[in-house]
């Protein structure tokens, strides 16, 4: 059965955000997510708040999806919080026996949760509105210039793109080499730790060996094709800055700045 | 002497992917009794649900409604530790060389032997007589299972499956990809093998010539149902319907259809191309038997 | 015109140990003379290990000759020079339709090749437009390979290769592991390609209806060319190809049957109407 596999979970609808290059996004995606390191105080929270919140509303995907992604660090959040609350030390809110709360504590608690979910949630935005293929495209052409130091991007993309084309073919062979030793009666569910790591010999060399047929195939038919790596080839689908893509730069920058800013110098009423 | 059933389904359903986006309705109430020692032939468009009948038989899916009997045993029960059939109901996939893995024929072929419990020596012994039954034998059992060729690996992949001796033997598409010869040999040796170990039969097919050669029932699947059911002579028959679902009838079939179109005298039923010689000849002598009597 | 010309073609493979010493050496083409002329549509028919798929990649220099010259749009193939322009020109359709696909949306998948050969971006999607057309999957082009059937996705694949304009296509088994349907729809789409567009065709196939549909066929054994004419001619000799364990059509068979049995029917009977024509024929007589 092909399993319905999305990876990134791309949402497909026709947004600003969705139509941005993904030059554009990637870069975007690591100043927010540096930029979520520089909350420490009301005016900082208040912009990246404020920011997240234009950009997942231009997404045009809705937001339940967002705390999908922050479901998997529910735990983690939890901890962090607890942990920050209990063990820092300042002025005591609150006491039973061994175990305190401080201002400090809860000050530091919230906002080392406050920044943890919005780094997941800020790097769900792009894989939300970004498709893996157009990923590795941005990533291609935005670190070209890597070129110079000879690291072979544009092969390193090539590569990440089949990768993810053969990714659910490999599952969906998976499970049939699962079920073909089954039924010659390999047990996949012994408690004894040795029995299972052999048990995983009947599954993983046929898988590899089928990966690596694939590979060779799949070789044969690039080069019947005139695959002759990234040199002289043009592209379908070129990524070509528009006046949209210009402008995010422009925000990008822009809030990147007025966070760095603030946090530094917090506005002049406070002093 | 009467027939015993040796695997009964009763109005089984299967449904996977419940709430997701490919929620599928893969089998609709299906009941079927399959007679010890028959040789049963499987046919349906793709995506009928052919591949997913056949794996309800040895325990590997469970039906989501309904039961599967072997031999009067409930396997289909959450209770049931669908392991203990692999050795009573064996089944190959399409393109079964994929799941080769070991360092030696041998060993591969052992490996199912081996994981029923039984012991080296017996397990051996099983392994080394399913390979020969399957025409591979001597040096050929200590090469990689990778070196050989692949109509030889696919044998090596049957011989695996057949060394746990099962009564019953489920194969899906076994001849897919294969060459004429190629698939000539392997149908021979299985039907030989059959005969051999009082095998019953399980085979689903693409090649409505194999059907209408070597199988004595033919079930037709459609949507997940069955819709036919009978001897290969009665299922092809009803051309138009079969044609309807996106099925064939041999070619025979359409040759005897097309003489008897244009006016020739010829018994409809063949579905062997020497079944159609037969009839043909039959109606030429006939004719020329009328037209001497005429003169 | 000859778009593909052999002379003298061998391929021989060898194994070799870690010195670099030869242990076996195999045959697997010997002294294969073809030409293919332009438009036409050629079948290459023989049993597993008749050398036909070593041949089949002799011709786009995915394997170079080891002894004769294979010549592709007057270009001689183990001139590294030529290699993309011989790919170019020899397209090539492989067995395995998923092992074929790179991208994950078949209109950026049939691009792939004119991207490699440096078109220009509006050609390469004017490109894409008619090769989708051509072989009826216009309405497919955004859907990812992963959801299509066997049968299109092959059709993709030969889209890909029509996007290249090559000077001829070569289809390695493309039908073999496809169902009835599959099979159906790829054939329907490569003879429309040859009939229509007048594609130069070379199908390897050992499904003899398909090979009854061209207009020559060629028969290996053993590495060589062993019989080659049209289908009617060819199909006629049944007893030497039941030697060679091949198959004819059930129309030749049948009518090989009936001429066995008495019946007087003409020779090179290859399609099921061209034996109900003759065996009505025998009965008015």
């Amino acid at each position: 059965m092909v399993r319905d596999v999305t990876i990134g979970q791309y949402y497909p609808v026709n947004s600003a955000v969705h139509r941005l290059d993904p030059r554009v996004k990637l870069l975007g995606t690591l100043l927010f997510l540096i930029s979520v390191f520089f909350i420490n105080n009301a005016e900082t929270f208040v912009i990246v708040t404020f920011f997240l919140i234009l950009v997942i509303r231009l997404s045009r995907v809705p937001f339940r999806l967002m705390l999908r992604s922050m479901r998997a660090i529910l735990v983690i959040l939890v901890i962090t919080f607890i942990i920050s609350a209990l063990f820092t030390p300042g002025t005591e809110l609150w006491r039973a026996g061994a175990v305190k709360i401080t201002r400090e504590g809860l000050n530091s608690g919230i906002y080392m949760s406050l920044r943890l979910a919005y780094l997941v949630i800020g790097a769900s935005v792009m894989t939300l509105t970004t498709t893996p293929n157009k990923l590795t495209d941005g990533m291609e052409k935005g670190l070209g210039f890597l070129k110079i130091f000879r690291i072979p991007v544009h092969e390193l993309a090539m590569m990440m793109s089949i990768a993810l084309r053969f990714i659910p073919i490999l599952m969906d062979e998976l499970d049939k080499i699962i079920k073909a030793q089954k039924a010659r009666g390999a047990d996949f569910e012994s408690h004894d730790l040795v029995k299972r790591v052999r048990g995983l010999v009947p599954i993983l060399v046929p898988l590899f060996v089928s990966a690596i047929r694939r590979a060779d195939e799949l070789a044969s038919a690039m080069d019947a094709r005139c695959y002759h790596g990234g040199e002289g080839r043009t592209k379908m689908k070129p990524l070509i800055y528009r006046r949209a893509d210009l402008i995010a730069y422009g925000v990008i920058f822009v809030y990147t700045a007025a966070v760095i800013f603030l946090s530094i110098h917090p506005f002049i009423w406070r002093q | 002497m009467t027939a015993m059933t040796i695997i009964r389904l009763e109005n089984v359903n299967y449904d996977y992917g419940a709430g997701l986006s490919f929620e599928t309705h893969a089998l609709d109430n299906i009941s079927l009794d399959i007679e010890e020692g028959s040789i049963v032939g499987l046919i349906g468009p793709t995506g009928s649900g052919k591949s997913t009948l056949l794996q309800q038989m040895n325990g590997l899916l469970r039906p989501s409604s309904g039961s599967v009997y072997f031999r009067g045993e409930d396997i289909s029960s959450r209770s049931f530790d669908s392991r203990t059939l692999c050795s009573r109901v064996g089944i190959v996939f399409q393109y079964p060389e994929y799941q080769l893995f070991s360092e030696d024929v041998i060993s591969d072929v052992m490996f199912g032997p081996l994981n029923i419990g039984l012991s080296h020596d017996d397990a051996r012994r099983r392994a080394e007589e399913a390979l020969q039954m399957m025409g591979i034998s001597g040096d050929e059992l200590k090469l990689s299972p990778f070196e050989l060729s692949g109509g030889q690996k696919r044998r090596a992949a049957i011989a695996g499956v057949v060394a746990m001796e099962p009564e019953v033997l489920v194969l899906d598409e076994p001849t897919a990809g294969l060459d004429t010869a190629g698939r000539k040999d392997l149908i021979d040796t299985i039907i030989s093998m059959r005969g051999k170990r009082k095998m019953t039969v399980i085979w689903s097919s693409h090649s409505m010539e194999d059907m209408a050669s070597y199988v004595e029932r033919l079930i037709v699947m459609y949507k997940g149902a069955v819709v036919r059911d009978g001897t290969p002579a009665d299922v092809f028959r009803d051309a138009q319907y079969l044609e309807q679902i996106g099925l064939a009838v041999p070619e025979a079939s359409y040759m005897i259809r097309e003489l008897r179109t244009r006016g020739i005298g010829v018994e409809e039923g063949a579905i062997t191309l020497e079944q159609a010689a037969d009839s043909i000849m039959a109606a030429w002598n006939r004719s020329r038997k009328n037209g001497l009597e005429q003169l | 015109m000859d778009i593909i010309k052999t002379l003298h073609l061998g391929h021989r493979f060898e194994k070799k140990d870690e010195q670099g010493r030869v242990i076996s050496a195999n045959d697997a083409l010997t002294d294969v003379n073809l030409s293919i002329e332009q438009g036409s549509f050629t079948a290459v028919v023989g049993r597993n290990g008749s050398g036909k798929s070593t041949m089949a990649r002799n011709l786009n220099a995915l394997l170079k000759p080891t002894q004769g010259t294979v010549i592709v749009d007057g270009r001689d193939t183990r001139d590294n020079e030529n290699l993309l322009q011989v790919r170019e020109s020899a397209g090539m359709v492989f067995q395995n339709p998923d092992n074929q696909i790179i991208a994950d949306v078949v209109e950026e998948d049939v691009a792939f090749g004119p991207e490699n050969i440096g078109v220009p971006t509006e050609q390469i999607w004017e490109r894409v437009a008619q090769s989708l057309k051509s072989v009826g999957l216009t309405s497919c082009r955004m859907m990812s390979p992963g959801r299509l059937s066997g049968g299109q996705k092959q059709r993709v694949a030969i889209a890909g290769i029509m996007a290249m304009r090559p000077s001829c296509m070569i289809l390695d088994e493309p039908t073999a592991m496809l169902d009835p349907a599959g099979r159906k729809s790829v054939m329907s789409a490569i003879r429309e390609l040859n009939s229509s567009a007048g594609v130069t065709l070379i199908l390897i196939t050992h499904y003899m209806e398909e090979a009854a549909m061209a207009g020559r066929v060629v028969v290996m054994d053993s590495g060589r060319v062993v019989m080659d004419g049209t289908p009617r001619e060819v199909f006629s000799d049944v007893p030497a190809l039941r030697k060679m364990q091949l198959d004819v059509p059930p129309a030749a068979e049948l009518a090989y049957l009936l001429r066995n049995r008495g019946m007087d029917l003409p020779e090179g009977i290859t399609t099921r109407e061209e034996l109900t024509e003759a065996v009505s024929a025998a009965f008015k007589v």
